[in-house]
């Protein structure tokens, strides 16, 4: 079942990748799809059933314009700290505990934290995330895993658990 | 009118993958630096893809629109797990952190990782296991 979910997904994307209905494509597509599967059919992730929840598609669809928010958002004040004849950074790696369990959503979560202010995930062990944060703000653990995950994980949650 | 909004999009992406670029050169060490580069640089390119697509909507091209949308989407996956996996890398093979860097956390867990995938390979090669503990302790 995985190892056919797995299969459909590459031969899609295959397809979309190549846009046209020859039979040498669709062979070619088969052929690499079986491949890619055979070898990476095992980390295909688990909760098949979730993928067709139209709830969860659509708490996705919400979640790319706010994501894309403060992405941007994140993208302008790095690039006025580079550009700042100063260059005002306070860096420093941080440990933040995330309340999201599934591995999925651990990773969505560490994504989405590299993508936004000026932090990068390094480390993830358990439920601590180790992030290099740019400017570094915020006393204890509560504050700081308030501000750098605090933000993306209600939607997470109801998308990926 | 529609085609120039696109080429807006075009033009701002290329405008911050030139602050990536920038940020690359000013920020002092590899962690800041991957942080602009992976941030300005990702969105960047992801504004240039999606203009692209616009344009290929614009002139009925489907197949380009399809294609410029999936390799935003690829590189929107693929670019922070790169830098992840980069800066992690950095981190255990010693590299310090820039020295006005307010904190590091990382330090303890380091350690432990080192440790940990040097003792199956320290009966092979002792020798390896030491440098990396020396390496930890300068560090």
């Amino acid at each position: 079942m995985k190892w056919l979910m797995c299969l459909l997904l590459v031969f899609a994307l295959w397809m979309l990748l190549f846009w046209e209905f020859s039979l040498s494509v669709l062979a070619s597509g088969l052929f690499f799809a079986l491949i890619v599967s055979t070898l990476l059919g095992d980390i295909f992730p688990d909760n098949l059933h979730s993928l067709f929840n139209p709830r969860r598609w659509f708490f996705l669809l919400l979640y790319l314009p706010y994501f894309l928010f403060y992405c941007v958002k994140a993208n302008l004040d790095v690039a006025l700290r580079v550009l700042h004849p100063d260059v005002p950074i306070h860096p420093g790696i941080v440990k933040v505990t995330t309340t999201l369990k599934t591995p999925l959503a651990k990773t969505a979560l560490a994504n989405s934290i590299t993508l936004t202010p000026g932090t990068l995930t390094v480390d993830i062990d358990g439920q601590d995330l180790y992030v290099h944060w740019i400017n570094v703000s915020g006393r204890d653990l509560e504050t700081r895993s308030k501000l750098i995950c605090g933000v993306f994980e209600p939607m997470l949650r109801r998308i990926f658990e | 009118m529609l085609e120039s909004v696109f080429y807006w999009f075009i033009a701002v992406g290329l405008a911050f993958d030139l602050f990536g670029c920038i940020g690359l050169i000013r920020l002092p060490d590899v962690y800041n630096r991957a942080q602009a580069a992976t941030k300005c640089v990702t969105l960047g390119t992801c504004l240039i893809l999606t203009g692209l697509a616009g344009l290929a909507v614009t002139r009925g091209n489907g197949a380009m629109c399809v294609k410029a949308l999936l390799c935003a989407a690829f590189i929107l996956l693929t670019s922070p797990t790169g830098a992840h996996a980069l800066v992690r890398g950095a981190y255990l093979s010693g590299l310090k952190l820039w020295e006005g860097s307010v904190e590091d956390a990382f330090a303890d867990r380091a350690e432990r990782i080192r440790n940990e995938s040097s003792q199956p390979a320290s009966p092979a090669s002792p020798e390896e296991g030491v440098t990396h503990r020396e390496e930890a302790e300068t560090a």
